[in-house]
């Protein structure tokens, strides 16, 4: 299948970039504008996440309610989150749909209308996403985990607390929004039955008269290393591990990955077969690589009943150890299947593609096509991948537990206060 | 796009959605077994047994099926609900032959005690990691007490102990009865061929037995009332209300997704403006429930502890604006709209549609095209709306709360 990507970057910083997907009659799009929360300040955590909800209010000439009727009479599948470094904004459509759906987001980022008669109804809102991270007990460990490994600003939730986005105030979101809203490094991603000639046209005519801004400046707070416990009243104990991975943007990104995928990459993985399939320690487990975009960390996640947890604990620890004596090249014949089917699947959806290439973008500042990828995973050997885990060993565990009791770590080589 | 049918000497039904385009092949046996289907003593063995199947058969070991499903790169996966147990896995076109081989052979499993005994601890764990996930067994109990003595009233997951205390054989005894050739479904969409996948399947299936297997589809007595389940460890509280809706038969149905589409959907609906915009709520929603016999609508709200009881007053209160003034025009415009798109993007996944032409045939024996389906929900007036709400009075319903509230009381 042929794939073809197109991309343009206006004088003011966007950058458009696009895939036709001629097979399909839908289109979606993906933006994504650098006013992450890691530009919140620390005394007004959650204000991104707050300038997201406050944007989509009411708009040029649209109020709140009409807002999300032209989208749904445009039958905009849509969606918004704030994350780490961008705040995203998203929707599918039919196709013939795309180019009214952008209009109105170039209503949201360039002209909000900042409505004061909804700002309590929009903290109401953060609010209640704060409180959903309560009951969600994996989530919080894995935060937790986040926030230890990667420090305060870089491996932060973009939720905010209670006290933080109850202290914000109107101005205080504008004068955010005023900074972070910019063209500069604004990236619009669309995949789907699209013509980007006509779409570059239009996307100039709606954002090319939008003035670019400074970029400011953020320093990461210092990591918090080693064994940390929450004590909870719960059924399942919920292990969370980290340790040092790799950067999309990296040269070794594919051979971590690799190593990972044999980790954790099917049903015939070590970490599933080890710890479900042969012991029966768990319904999930998983281990996956996050990236930022200067570091990268491999995610580990167990729940296990709480008199099983140290074992469940043990094995995993056992596997991430035993991955540095190496992979079999059964082993990465299956993952290298795996790996190429799942990109041949992900060219059914145009949702994943345009939310696929913009982050290419904003990590690589290009996309990698499906054969490029394709040649990475194909290059990808034995050797070279245990040449890589010889010289990367699994080692300095972080790790959360969530659950009753704490469990422990002196056997496996992990002390509690590891830096 | 090509749609074929086959049925074979023993029943075993094929279906097909044959797209020469697409570059991908899904697949999938439909089992018309669930909860529903089981007796007391054997809670959670239509699950259980969907974990078994992995587990190998006379021809392979469990570690076996795992490494043929990643070597094809396969996509695969299995559920089981109150009366269907589906299996499915989406490959590249060059593995249909492979795929399908292996699907057909893992439907006729072992059992064997030792992976019986170990796949146990998982589903003990799997039922232990939803006592820790809201809304903390809220479900089960609502299909407790809404369908009261009904078969759909029993749990899919079975509880600790009922899952303990199953054997291999009682197992096998349900198998034998339940996955009857003339019980099942194979589904296919996507780069298919056809007439291949009609040899194979005889191959491989042909000699399966038939048992004739019945299913009691008496409609269901719905309870109303009003649970309180204290988990004082929660920090939201969850409410569940479900009340009477179409069953899977009735053509009704079509009008009533509409309807819940105009109450709950997750987007500019009545909900959620009431309770989602307005920040009331973490999460608010409506949905339909449709099995063969009867029927159910779900509202479901998360909020927080403090503003739980307000919200059940305003919920009342929104279903009543609602049975005394009706929807309007506009309303059933945009939900028309946004379901149209949703077929749209559903329908370029071949995953998808195998779900689509799978379940079709477990409920009704009938399949009907992407653009049938879109005509249909096009056709929907709002005559037909205000109908389905008259059936299927929302205030007429069981409401079960979950979270650290003691003392919630039902506004009616």
């Amino acid at each position: 299948m042929e794939q073809q990507i197109f991309h343009h970057t206006y004088e003011n910083g966007i950058t458009l970039v696009a895939q036709p997907m001629p097979w399909l009659e839908s289109a979606a799009f993906s933006i994504s504008v650098p006013a992450g929360c890691r530009y919140d300040a620390r005394s007004q955590l959650g204000i991104a996440n707050f300038a997201c909800e406050m944007v989509q209010r009411g708009c040029g000439s649209l109020n709140s309610r009409e807002f999300i009727e032209a989208l749904e009479s445009l039958g905009v599948d849509y969606s918004s989150s704030a994350s780490l470094y961008n705040t995203n904004f998203g929707g599918a459509m039919q196709a013939a749909q795309l180019h009214d759906a952008l209009k109105i987001y170039a209503d949201v980022l360039r002209r909000p209308a900042f409505p004061e008669d909804q700002l309590e109804d929009g903290r109401l809102v953060c609010f209640q996403e704060i409180a959903a991270l309560g009951d969600d007990l994996a989530q919080r460990a894995l935060q937790k985990l986040r926030t230890n490994f990667y420090g305060s600003v870089d491996g932060r939730n973009c939720e905010g607390t209670l006290e933080t986005v109850q202290s914000l105030t109107l101005d205080d979101i504008k004068r955010f929004y005023d900074r972070h809203y910019r063209p500069n490094g604004l990236i619009i991603a669309c995949a789907g039955k699209l013509n980007f000639e006509s779409l570059q046209s239009h996307v100039g005519e709606l954002f090319h008269d939008w003035q670019p801004k400074p970029e400011p400046e953020v320093s990461n707070a210092p990591s918090t290393h080693g064994v940390e416990h929450i004590e909870y009243e719960s059924e399942q104990t919920h292990i969370a591990i980290a340790y040092p991975g790799v950067p999309y943007s990296h040269e070794n990104y594919y051979l971590n990955r690799g190593a990972i995928g044999v980790l954790s990459g099917g049903m015939s993985s070590r970490l599933f077969t080890e710890v479900r399939e042969k012991r029966g320690l768990c319904y999930t487990v998983f281990a996956s690589c996050h990236t930022l975009k200067d570091k990268g960390a491999v995610l580990c996640y167990s729940g296990t009943t709480n008199e099983r947890a140290q074992e469940t604990l043990d094995v995993i620890i056992a596997e991430l150890q035993k991955l540095a004596h190496g992979i079999k090249e059964d082993e990465l014949r299956r993952l290298k299947v795996q790996i190429r089917s799942g990109m041949v699947m992900q060219q059914e959806s145009c949702r994943g593609r345009a939310g696929s290439i913009a982050g290419d973008w904003f990590h690589l500042d290009r996309v990698r096509t499906l054969d490029e990828v394709n040649q990475k995973i194909n290059e990808l050997t034995v050797e070279s991948i245990n040449e890589y885990l010889a010289a990367n060993p699994p080692q300095s565990f972080d790790i959360v537990t969530l659950g009753p009791q704490p469990l422990e770590f002196e056997a496996n080589g992990i002390s509690a206060t590891q830096a | 796009m090509e749609y074929r049918q086959h049925r074979l000497d023993n029943g075993l039904n094929i279906l097909a959605e044959c797209n020469p385009q697409a570059y991908t092949s899904a697949f999938g046996f439909f089992v018309r077994t669930g909860a529903r289907d089981e007796t007391s003593e054997i809670s959670g063995v239509s699950h259980f047994l969907e974990h078994m199947v992995f587990k190998g058969t006379p021809n392979r070991s469990a570690a076996q099926v795992n490494l043929e499903l990643d070597e094809m790169g396969s996509s695969s996966n299995a559920r089981t609900g109150e009366e269907s147990t589906i299996y499915h896995a989406a490959v590249l076109p060059e593995f249909q032959g492979q795929v399908v081989e292996l699907l057909s052979d893992i439907m006729r499993p072992s059992l064997r005690v030792d992976d019986f005994e170990t796949e146990k601890q998982v589903i003990i764990e799997e039922i232990k990691m939803y006592d820790d996930q809201p809304p903390y067994g809220g479900y089960e109990r609502m299909m407790l007490e809404f369908f009261g003595n009904h078969p759909l009233g029993q749990s899919v997951l079975g509880t600790v102990e009922s899952v303990s205390g199953l054997t291999p054989d009682s197992m096998m005894s349900y198998f034998k009865e339940r996955y009857s050739p003339s019980n099942i479904c194979f589904a296919g969409a996507g780069k298919i061929d056809f007439d291949q996948l009609v040899e194979d399947l005889d191959k491989h299936c042909g000699e399966w037995t038939p048992s004739f297997p019945e299913r009691s589809t008496q409609p269901a007595d719905y309870q109303q009332g009003f649970v309180s389940m204290h988990k004082p460890n929660s920090h939201q509280q969850y409410i569940l209300q479900m009340a009477a809706g179409p069953s899977s038969e009735q053509e009704t149905r079509f009008a009533a997704a509409v309807m819940n589409s105009i109450i709950g959907d997750d987007s500019g609906s009545r909900l959620y403006w009431e309770f989602l915009d307005s920040g009331l709520a973490e999460s608010a929603g409506m949905g339909g429930y449709d099995y063969q016999g009867s029927g159910a609508t779900m509202s479901f709200i998360c909020c927080s502890p403090e503003q739980a009881q307000e919200n059940l007053g305003r919920l009342t209160k929104l279903q009543q604006t609602i049975r005394s003034e009706g929807f309007t025009q506009k309303e059933l415009d945009l939900a028309k709209r946004k379901i149209a798109s949703h077929i749209v993007l559903a329908s370029e996944r071949t995953n998808s549609r195998m779900f689509s032409i799978g379940s079709q045939w477990l409920s009704e024996e009938s399949f009907k095209t992407v653009a049938e389906i879109a005509a249909i929900y096009e056709s929907v007036t709002l005559d037909q709306i205000h109908e389905a709400l008259a059936s299927f009075p929302l205030d007429q319903n069981m409401t079960v709360t979950v979270g650290p509230c003691e003392n919630l009381v039902t506004p009616y």
